[in-house]
């Protein structure tokens, strides 16, 4: 009975079908071979892209930098394979719209040729800063999707003093389980990263949280975690999104991250198992991040599987490894189904978001007749930021963006539970998306039009400045004038 | 005589018509509504009539009344409706309303001789070059006046759409919208 008085430990969500049965009993596979041209794109990251310091026609190895990261926020870019740089140009980015990015076009030599690695006897010895440098210099960003630069998160964490580190192996999403069989293959590898992370954020203890749907994943990483006091791994209920680091924190922590405010400020700070495998090999083995394991699942693939990709590789290419039949294919998501991107055709590169691809049919894809709201109030109990999302969409549906931002539009984490139940195929989320989007055009107009107004009174103020300068000179001009008239005057009367 | 007395009767009619037409402007004056002047001030004033109106003042006069609805200005768009409903303290439906395409100006080099007319004109100080210099246009600048379009003597000044790239993509609204049942939203238009 007390426990109705409880905070439920975690709101909302659903449990969509999972669909991962075809690739999680398969190991992950490695001998996709390298395809002829990779293309990098230049930002792969959240934060300002990278810049490149190679010239079209150099000949680089791998891991060699590609291009530097510039800003705080940023991360560089490094050769997945050797070979020879032909283009640094513009090309369809991996993002719904398809439009151009600028992206670095490595044509391999097929020798995979390594750069000279120097690796560190113990990295424990090591200064945390050090650490973090290392993790920023390997390039790697969050690899559970958010791609924010690994390393700025680590200096966050020790800055802020955080007590935990939540690695996120909940893998949330259906169809995707390349985090799964990380977690059974490399379970030692990711314990070992998540330690060098301890220490480069000097932080006591990690709490390595998988969903119940993984038991095998789960089994692996607590006997690889066993050793080491500080690693707690544990078990967390199946349910979509799990992995919102919000949610995440809740459920492990019983803490709460109040509205606008970052995880490290409650003293937690989450990272993906993927990136604590990233940490591993870049700290370890001296290897930047080239690749990473991509889920490739769906109706239309015929060998569904997870595989081992050097960035930049074409889906085209996947698709063919992974025999995909076009003709059935109505839809190709990167990511999860639920919070993933749509991609208009399969000619865009695997960057380091790329956690999935996927190829659905059309009896895999929600009808999308919409009929009107029948008040279920469906999409309020699953919402997990605690929105009212029929308000909200009924408040953009007319435009009125400031109401949908009252009632929370930019708490709003676009993870699609509400589209999702709405048995109306109300297109919830895409209204959010479209509405956040509006909101920051709107913010930016305001912006510019402030800007506008500042250079018009300076332009003002500086024509102002140059008449006012015209009528000084022409009134020198004509007191000198005089004066010259007044002397030649008094000359004359003295002659 | 007859020209002499055609033009006498003439000048005496003119003169006396407008000496009516003066007293009845001083006496019968039609006292404007200050909210018609507000409304006009907030209209962009091009006299375009695209609203159906001959110009800004009759479209502002129709708002006044409430005979035109708050989204009646296709230029001004959203933003301007958002204005009007709050000076009239009106409900808005603001969902068939069309923003106006946003333009840029932009300097095609193969024309432009550098004649520095146009930055001379811009309001904005968006345009940088010298004489006899290809002109460039700060497209962050540009409030797309059409000013510099104007004085080009070689047409090399176009305006053009913004561009879209990745960095000012957003999401289209969802398209099929249906009617929902709604209490706001009612636009009465007599």
């Amino acid at each position: 009975m007390l426990s109705l008085f409880k905070k439920p430990r975690f709101r909302g969500g659903v449990h969509a079908e999972e669909h991962k049965t075809a690739t999680a009993a398969l190991p992950i596979a490695s001998d996709f071979p390298l395809p002829k041209k990779l293309y990098i794109p230049l930002q792969q990251h959240v934060g300002k892209p990278a810049e490149p310091v190679i010239m079209v026609g150099e000949k680089v190895l791998k891991g060699q930098l590609l291009a530097y990261s510039q800003g705080l926020i940023s991360a560089p870019v490094h050769a997945p394979s050797s070979g020879i740089i032909v283009d640094v140009n513009d090309y369809p980015a991996p993002h719904p719209s398809a439009l151009p990015i600028r992206t670095i076009v490595l044509e391999t030599d097929g020798k995979d040729e390594w750069m000279a690695i120097s690796v560190v006897d113990d990295p424990f010895q090591l200064n945390p800063e050090e650490i973090s440098f290392r993790v920023g210099a390997a390039g790697i960003v969050g690899l559970g999707g958010a791609t924010f630069p690994t390393a700025v998160k680590l200096n966050m964490g020790r800055e802020n003093h955080v007590d935990t580190l939540i690695i996120n192996g909940s893998e949330c999403e259906p169809y995707l389980c390349c985090d799964d069989r990380l977690m059974q293959e490399r379970a030692g590898e990711i314990i070992d990263g998540v330690r060098l992370m301890l220490h480069g954020m000097e932080t006591e203890q990690a709490v390595v949280a998988i969903e119940d749907n993984k038991p095998q994943a789960y089994v692996a990483m607590l006997a690889a975690a066993e050793p080491y006091a500080q690693i707690k791994v544990i078990q967390i209920p199946t349910r979509y999104p799990m992995g919102w680091d919000r949610q995440l924190i809740r459920y492990v922590t019983g803490k709460e991250v109040p509205v606008g405010c970052r995880s490290s400020e409650v003293g937690v700070t989450i990272h993906n198992v993927g990136t604590a495998y990233a940490v591993h090999k870049a700290i370890r083995l001296g290897q930047p991040l080239l690749g990473r394991v991509v889920t490739v699942a769906g109706g239309a693939v015929k060998r569904p599987m997870n595989v081992e990709v050097p960035f930049g590789t074409l889906i085209s290419e996947l698709f063919e490894f992974c025999e995909v039949d076009k003709e059935q294919t109505a839809r190709i998501i990167m990511g999860g189904p639920m919070m993933g991107d749509s991609l208009p055709h399969t000619g865009l590169p695997t960057v380091k978001a790329t956690s999935g691809i996927l190829a659905l049919t059309k009896s895999e894809l929600k009808n999308t007749e919409e009929q009107p709201c029948i008040r279920c109030a469906g999409c309020v109990s699953v919402c997990p930021a605690g929105l009212r999302p029929l308000d909200m969409a009924n408040n953009i549906r007319i435009n009125q963006l400031d109401a949908a931002v009252d009632l929370g539009l930019k708490d709003c984490i676009s993870c699609g539970c509400c589209s999702y139940i709405c048995p109306s195929n109300i297109p919830l989320v895409q209204f959010f998306k479209y509405a956040s989007g509006e909101v920051i055009a709107r913010q930016q107009a305001q912006h510019k039009s402030e800007q506008t107004k500042r250079l018009i009174d300076a332009r003002n103020a500086r024509m102002e400045r140059i008449a006012q300068q015209q009528r000084e000179d022409e009134l020198a001009r004509i007191a000198a004038k005089a004066e010259r008239e007044r002397l030649k005057a008094e000359q004359e009367a003295l002659v | 005589m007859y020209v002499l007395s055609a033009i006498v009767s003439l000048t005496l009619l003119g003169l006396v018509l407008g000496l009516l037409l003066g007293i009845a402007g001083k006496y019968l004056k039609v006292e404007s509504s200050p909210i018609v002047d507000e409304l006009e001030a907030l209209l962009p004033g091009s006299q375009c009539g695209q609203c159906g109106f001959p110009g800004c003042r009759p479209a502002a006069e129709a708002l006044a009344e409430g005979c035109a609805p708050a989204t009646m200005c296709p230029p001004g768009g959203s933003a301007l409706a958002e204005q009007i409903a709050a000076l009239l303290g009106l409900d808005l439906d603001l969902s068939d309303v069309k923003e106006p395409e946003l333009l840029v100006a932009r300097v095609s080099e193969a024309t432009c001789t550098g004649c520095t007319r146009c930055f001379k004109v811009c309001p904005t100080d968006a345009i940088v070059g010298a004489p006899k210099q290809i002109h460039a246009v700060v497209a962050d600048a540009c409030i797309a006046c059409k000013k510099c379009v104007e004085v080009c003597p070689t047409e090399c000044l176009q305006m053009h759409p913004i561009e879209v790239t990745l960095r000012n993509w957003r999401w289209a609204k969802p398209l099929n919208v249906p009617v929902q049942p709604m209490g706001t939203g009612s636009n009465a238009v007599c």
